[in-house]
């Protein structure tokens, strides 16, 4: 059981196997929150932490300690996260769950470049290890900038913070982006590790922890149905897509010079395709998992020329859904030249006897047509139908969509006889769904993965090496689109792309569903 | 929306649902279970409903409730059906039943039609429960049946039932409000130092079959002396103390709502620890189908306890 340390011999006597009831409660520790006042602080971390502790999977004496450079007492932290837990939390309130957690909130005011803030920081800890009973053992949680990564780790090496000892566990938990291209993946990963080994690394992919992500395996493994059909033989393409219909205005200091392959495709949109074609893994354990989806990405190739099998584009403005837009150049904060791109879509093929010739099309936009994400498997034609042609006229190609969001679940799409007294095939899907209400009741993807790292448990967080060939793959992509002289092409607001991207399927007769 | 059909059969309450599904498709067919309420008639059947329904959110189910009626009336089947915002995300049949119609071997022909085609079956009493579930008709039907000793008349008589007719498959809500004692108890032992623990006291209420049933899980697991000692002011599982070489781990909760933790060499840990709802409950029922050995074993346990002959004084939270 994860949380056990010292005699490897030992059993927990009140544990077994077959007791499924039991829920993994962390040990004895504490969360540290850098950029604490952040929006994904606010409306996802400590939302999270409150719906963990209304579940009781955190430990008792569980300590939240947030850092900021502000001027805050114990008590103005405590009203920011209750203000917070109120508007976001996914769990009912509970006064006395509340009263419990917030016993062990702590602020320490500072800037990361403060000697003292941090010292006063590591004090607030050990103190909290004798009055909490946090037992040594703390998560540092980034969510700042990357470029504040190096000086933080410094920090937390040279006040002795991230100095672990005998039982006790120190680990340190980085958001996206994880660089913005390989050589500074590397850096940061070097940075990093300097100061944790990779083993107390912990990078969240917030996609991984989605119930839907994790249902991919499920629905591949632990089913006969589906997997016989899984490969070349039958599939013909597999196209994974990510669409926001929200713009970028306010996000410009994040976003401007960075763009949607790197935002979405080097993590969420990689991780998908590995979750998608990777081989089955012997176990769930995370070595195993872990190293079948290393193997499925370096088996990943781009298909070439760039030129023909990738779209970049950038959003104009106009009238969306009702409500007059900004196109990105004139949104708030961005450059009016700026070439960042948008939409960004490339294709992939891997090298593997299972997946040879499939392409797998990848692609990521802002204000596109409607907010989903999805991994569609089309599948190849009949071979032969004992039809005429125009009784199949309306047929198009079977599918296997998954939903990831939102509507999560599972769409199927084939071919049924229309009712009549003809013979007339046309498309129609099954659909399953979670229940309209399923999502409610089942973990935040937040919730899951900060459980995770209290707990220790890797699985659904990638390592260095699986950032650092994300990077490999997309690299060339993303140098080819910076020596282009004309930019990203322009699509307007509310479409589906620019029509390079239609292009780019068109070229082997292939066309982008709709999600 | 709620479709009243009343002195109805149940071919006519399949032929409304399928109208309703074509009508509205408000019927979805992605349902996991069906879930199979047996009460009798009166106030109880919709705080029933209302916990399945929560459960229905994180299990996608059919709720049939067999409400049985007066004995003494005519034969007559009343039907209710709920779909849409009045059912959570299941749709709930409600089932009256009078006269002949009023008894077991009744209700499971009535329920039997309306069970969701190849999808498990889960019984549930959330009142009287017969004598042996699984002999009981509807209870044949059902892979898994669940019952509540602590709403019976009387809880020790009903606790003392399924402890000598346990069939794999039966489960009692009883063991379920355990939960998250068991947990903090077992993530205790998780850390160091991992010394055996040689003893164990549970104190609890006189009547409260959940800290008889701890108490038998303790025996069963830790294979030591479990000490059975009643609280005199307190209600329900009130403490949990396991003595070990460095030290004894002590879980208290004396007002039903805030635990305390402690451990040698430690500070003391305040935890919020309330007794558990019956909808909380049937959720975590409904999530697994499959017998709970830990659960049997345990029933086996209680008949190992050993009784203290004075009651305890109530502990208290602040430190001593």
């Amino acid at each position: 059981m994860s949380g056990t340390t010292g005699d490897p011999q030992w059993t927990n006597p009140l544990r077994d196997a077959s007791d499924k009831r039991l829920p993994r409660i962390a040990g004895p520790c504490g969360l540290v929150i850098f950029g604490v006042t952040g929006d994904l602080s606010r409306k996802k971390l400590m939302p999270a932490i409150y719906d963990l502790a209304n579940r009781g999977l955190l430990p008792p004496g569980f300590a939240l300690t947030g850092f900021a450079r502000r001027d805050w007492a114990d008590q103005d932290f405590s009203q920011v996260v209750y203000d917070a837990v109120k508007q976001y939390a996914r769990t009912p309130f509970r006064q006395n769950v509340w009263d419990r957690l917030a016993e062990g909130f702590r602020f320490v005011s500072g800037s990361f470049d403060d000697d003292d803030s941090f010292d006063r920081l590591e004090q607030t800890v050990r103190d909290l290890d004798r009055v909490r009973g946090t037992g040594g053992n703390h998560a540092f949680y980034l969510s700042i900038p990357p470029s504040a990564f190096p000086v933080v780790c410094k920090q937390l090496a040279r006040s002795g913070l991230s100095a672990q000892d005998g039982d006790q566990w120190r680990r340190v938990v980085i958001e996206k982006p994880f660089g913005h291209d390989l050589k500074s993946a590397r850096e940061l990963n070097a940075i990093v590790n300097d100061v944790f080994p990779e083993d107390s690394v912990f990078r969240i992919d917030h996609y991984l922890g989605k119930e839907t992500v994790q249902n991919v395996l499920a629905m591949r493994f632990a089913n006969q149905l589906f997997e016989p059909i899984w490969n070349a033989h039958y599939i013909d393409q597999v196209q994974i897509t990510m669409a926001e219909d929200i713009g970028l205005g306010g996000r410009a200091g994040y976003y401007d010079g960075i763009g949607a392959a790197r935002d979405v495709i080097q993590n969420h949109l990689l991780q998908l395709l590995a979750f998608t074609a990777m081989e089955e893994p012997t176990s769930f354990s995370s070595n195993e998992l872990r190293g079948e989806k290393i193997k499925v990405l370096n088996a990943t190739k781009l298909v070439g020329p760039l030129d023909e099998t990738t779209a970049c584009g950038q959003y104009t403005g106009g009238w969306q859904g009702g409500e007059l837009v900004r196109g990105l150049t004139e949104e708030e904060g961005f450059d009016p030249n700026s070439r960042t791109e948008t939409y960004a879509a490339i294709t992939c093929e891997i090298e593997t006897r299972r997946w040879a010739g499939v392409p797998f099309y990848l692609r990521s936009g802002k204000r596109l047509g409607r907010r989903v994400t999805e991994i569609a498997v089309i599948f190849k034609r009949a071979p032969h139908l004992p039809f005429d042609a125009t009784m199949t006229e309306e047929l198009g190609q079977n599918a296997f969509v998954i939903r990831v969001q939102p509507d999560e679940g599972i769409t199927m799409r084939f071919g049924s006889k229309v009712p009549g007294s003809q013979m007339e095939v046309r498309d129609v899907t099954m659909d399953f769904g979670y229940g309209t209400s399923f999502t409610e009741a089942s973990p935040e993807a937040y919730e899951r993965l900060i459980l995770d790292v209290l707990l220790g448990e890797p699985s659904l967080f990638p390592v260095d090496e699986e950032v650092e060939r994300s990077w490999e793959i997309l690299d060339p992509v993303i140098e080819r689109w910076a020596s282009r002289e004309d930019g990203p092409d322009r699509y307007p607001a509310g479409s589906w792309g620019p029509d390079s991207a239609n292009a780019m399927l068109a070229r082997t007769d292939r066309t982008w569903r709709r999600p | 929306m709620i479709v009243d059909l009343p002195s109805t059969t149940t071919s006519a309450v399949n032929k409304k649902l399928v109208r309703l599904r074509e009508a509205g498709g408000v019927l979805a067919l992605g349902r996991v279970l069906t879930l199979v309420i047996i009460t009798d008639d009166g106030a109880a059947i919709e705080a029933a409903i209302e916990a399945a329904n929560e459960a229905s959110r994180e299990h996608p189910c059919r709720v049939i409730v067999v409400a049985r009626g007066h004995h003494e009336a005519a034969p007559r089947m009343d039907a209710q059906i709920r779909v849409g915002g009045d059912a959570g995300a299941s749709d709930v049949i409600v089932l009256r039943g009078y006269g002949p119609l009023a008894v077991e071997s009744a209700s499971a022909s009535m329920v039997m039609p309306l069970l969701l085609p190849d999808a498990p079956v889960v019984a549930w009493w959330p009142g009287e429960a017969p004598l042996v579930p699984s002999q009981d008709a509807v209870g044949q039907l059902a892979q898994r049946r669940i019952t509540d000793a602590l709403s019976a008349k009387n809880p020790l008589e009903a606790f003392e039932q399924r402890c000598t007719h346990h069939i794999a498959g039966d489960t009692d809500l009883v063991w379920t409000r355990l939960t998250s004692w068991r947990a903090l108890l077992a993530t205790a032992l998780d850390a160091p130092p991992h010394e055996e623990v040689t003893a164990a006291t549970v104190v609890g209420e006189e009547i409260s079959p959940s800290t008889d049933l701890l108490a038998g899980w303790l025996a069963v697991r830790l294979g030591v002396a479990v000490e059975r000692a009643t609280a005199k002011t307190c209600h329900g599982l009130v403490s949990v103390r396991l003595e070990r070489r460095s030290g004894p781990v002590e879980l208290i909760r004396p007002d039903g709502k805030t635990g305390r933790l402690r451990q040698p060499g430690q500070p003391d840990r305040l935890v919020a620890l309330a007794r558990r709802e019956v909808r909380d409950c049937l959720t975590e029922e409904l999530r697994r189908l499959d017998p709970d050995e830990i659960y049997e074993a345990a029933l086996g346990g209680v008949g190992q306890i050993v009784r203290a002959d004075t009651p305890v004084a109530a502990p208290s939270l602040a430190r001593s």
